[in-house]
């Protein structure tokens, strides 16, 4: 059985076009705030969501993922909330991959929470630093529930890890476009093209770049040779800032319009 | 993950330890591990260590029997392991010498630490600067704080010190940072982990350049008294001088194998870093063993009068010993952790650090358990000069007065020039 997500980049293939994944936390600036903001983003162009559990030790995040995940944990999110975003998400029509750190899946119980994300109409699961090597245990329970597995591919991966962690990969393979944590660069550099045409020497599967993309422009360059473009820090960004400042609404104004931009960006890219 | 998976797996210890990382530190893993395995056979990589812990360290660390002490604890011979009497001050030496010379085999120029208590972070950039590496230690902004001396030492032996704010600004949180220093800049840089966590091979390797303890304590031992010890006592932060001593014991089946932990204010009061009593396995820091976590997966802040044991997991090995029964935890409390403390500096002219003291607590228990015929052996895993002010103020030995205006002098202390590198 085809998953939605790769359905969309089907879809979107044959659109002539990359994909546009975007992600939010859950929970910041609170639960339905959150919420408001993925399906706001969803209306706005955004192709998939990807919806970040909040964690206290966020070790491949940088600073404004930090900042909003800590302020969402602070705010009283918990792991069932996941799931109700999951659930919004699908309904206004994207598919949703949870992008999480193990520990919580693993506390949670692996088949459990395979079990609520599916029931949810989650399409599978984005693991920063769960492994294939390490990940058997998911890999069994995302076949039982249908689910995808999203594996991260890096730079300075050889091409063995390449082929085998693309082997393990379910939806797309995500390929972090510099060596680093998430934030947005000035500019994305060499390192992303080369990552996708050494991924596509070692899979069929759509390759999806994430890491450093903020703009428009970015993600027309990169949507030109990848099969989708992952942003994650510019969208928390323009929740944030007009958050700092009190304005809830200006905050979902801002998304909407960012989101806008990189789905226009993604469209002129090839 | 699951219990049932197989126990001989490499970077394993039954089913705790592995490689939770992101995929962009695999390839360095790989290469470390490759290192570290050729330096183990290589006479030339054995050679170089040894030469240094000879005239550089002062290896052999010495055994001190300290019978006023040991009065009580129920008359059992309470023997002292002294690394504190090593360079730097603590058992943290011994494997920053280690990984600094792999750093050079792997060609790297580059080391990053973090630290809590700051003595790990001291021997980093000590052996930064005597194999001329640069160095660069995350500290939670609390610990800096807290051991403001251990920051001062760092900067003057050219290490770059960043204090940490993020989460809950102690020693987990530095260790974030580092992993994200290393993500980024891991082509030239090798992550100098201090304690035996982190994904494998880390701690492998970390135990086994912190071997040399219990090699070195186990034939003492048998020379001094001519018999092995009841019991070997260790404190357990991450575990780091625990598993160098225990390791040579683990096949002699007579000895007690016995780690504190901090219990803090109390096991029951929430603010403790007791994860063998609290806590339940999971996954931080790269390694799947015992963490201080609520019921969402969400990691515990944990408290500790001392800094350096102050850490809400543990390494995996510890865990699989504590599960397979090899091994015994308890955790000790602040108060009878620093009582333990006043005891040893009043009764024999050492003043431990205060992640020892905790050892020599649980040695106080373990000797009163076995009467006037057992023998203790306590690693004294370092000394107390990072920890005379904390001292000071538990015991009252300054007044708030005093306090507070020692802390304005040094306010009005031109601090920029320290900074600088004009000095």
């Amino acid at each position: 059985m085809v998953s939605s997500v790769a359905e969309v980049l089907e879809r979107t293939r044959a659109e002539g076009r990359a994909a546009l994944v975007g992600y939010l936390p859950v929970g910041y600036p609170d639960v339905p705030g959150s919420i408001e903001a993925m399906v706001a983003m969803v209306e706005a162009g955004v192709d998939i969501v990807e919806i970040g559990v909040p964690y206290t030790d966020p070790l491949m995040d940088g600073p404004v993922i930090q900042h909003a995940v800590d302020a969402a944990l602070k705010g009283g999110t918990r792991l069932a909330d996941v799931f109700t975003a999951v659930r919004a998400v699908a309904d206004a029509g994207a598919p949703a991959l949870v992008m999480t750190y193990w520990n919580p899946v693993l506390r949670y119980g692996v088949d459990r929470f395979a079990t609520d994300l599916a029931a949810a109409g989650g399409a599978g699961l984005i693991t920063p630093d769960l492994i294939p090597d390490e990940g058997q245990e998911w890999i069994d329970a995302a076949a039982r529930h249908d689910l995808d597995r999203v594996f991260l591919v890096a730079p300075s991966s050889t091409d063995e890890r390449l082929r085998s962690t693309a082997e393990a990969c379910r939806g797309f393979v995500y390929a972090t476009a510099v060596m680093g944590v998430t934030g947005a660069r000035a500019a994305v550099g060499d390192a992303a093209e080369e990552l996708v045409t050494r991924a596509r020497a070692a899979t069929d599967k759509p390759v999806c770049v994430g890491l450093g993309v903020s703009t428009g422009a970015q993600a027309a360059e990169v949507g030109a040779f990848a099969d989708g473009v992952i942003v994650g820090s510019a969208l928390v960004r323009a929740l944030s800032d007009a958050e700092g400042g009190g304005d809830r609404a200006g905050g979902i104004a801002a998304l909407r319009d960012l989101a806008a931009e990189l789905a226009a960006g993604v469209r002129k890219g090839r | 993950m699951s219990q049932s998976q197989p126990s001989h797996r490499e970077g394993r210890f039954g089913a705790y330890g592995g490689r939770f990382v992101p995929e962009a530190l695999v390839a360095a893993l790989e290469q470390l591990d490759e290192a570290r395995k050729k330096a183990a056979v290589d006479p030339a990589f054995q050679g170089e260590l040894e030469r240094l812990h000879r005239t550089y360290t002062g290896r052999p660390s010495l055994i001190t029997e300290v019978p006023r002490f040991a009065e009580h604890a129920g008359g059992a011979r309470i023997l002292l392991k002294r690394e504190d009497l090593n360079h730097t001050g603590s058992h943290k030496i011994n494997n920053v010498l280690g990984q600094a010379l792999l750093t050079k085999r792997m060609g790297k120029s580059r080391i990053i630490a973090e630290t809590g208590a700051g003595q790990h972070g001291v021997a980093s950039a000590t052996a930064a600067a005597l194999l001329g590496l640069s160095c660069t230690v995350y500290m939670g902004e609390k610990d800096t704080k807290r051991q403001a001396l251990n920051v001062a030492r760092m900067r003057l032996l050219g290490a770059e010190v960043v204090p940490v704010s993020t989460g809950s600004a102690t020693l987990k949180d530095a260790i974030n940072e580092a992993m994200r220093d290393w993500v980024t800049n891991v082509a030239d840089t090798h992550y100098l982990i201090g304690t035996v966590t982190g994904p494998h091979p880390f701690p492998e390797m970390v135990r086994d350049f912190h071997r040399i303890i219990g090699v070195e304590a186990r034939a003492q031992v048998l020379d001094l008294v001519g018999r092995l010890p009841d019991a070997v006592c260790a404190c357990v932060g991450g575990g780091s001088n625990a598993m160098g001593i225990f390791h040579r014991f683990i096949d002699d089946a007579s000895v007690r194998l016995v780690g504190l932990e901090a219990g803090g204010e109390g096991v029951d009061t929430g603010h403790h870093a007791a994860r063998f009593s609290t806590g339940v396995p999971g996954v931080l820091h790269g390694a799947f063993t015992y963490v201080l976590q609520d019921e969402d997966g969400q990691t515990l802040e944990s408290h500790s009068v001392s800094a350096g044991l102050d850490y809400p997991s543990v390494g995996p090995e510890h865990a699989f010993l504590k599960d397979s029964g090899r091994a015994e935890y308890y955790p000790v409390t602040d108060s009878e952790a620093m009582d333990a403390f006043a005891l040893l500096c009043r009764t024999e002219g050492i003043i431990p650090a205060i992640e020892s003291a905790h050892a020599l607590a649980g040695a106080l228990r373990i000797g009163r358990e076995l009467g006037p015929d057992g023998i203790v052996l306590v690693n004294l895993s370092g000394r107390g000069d990072k920890d005379v002010d904390t001292a000071a103020r538990w015991f009252g030995l300054v007044s708030e007065e005093e306090l507070v205006e020692a802390e304005q002098l040094k306010a009005e202390e031109p601090v920029e020039q320290a900074e600088g590198s004009g000095w």
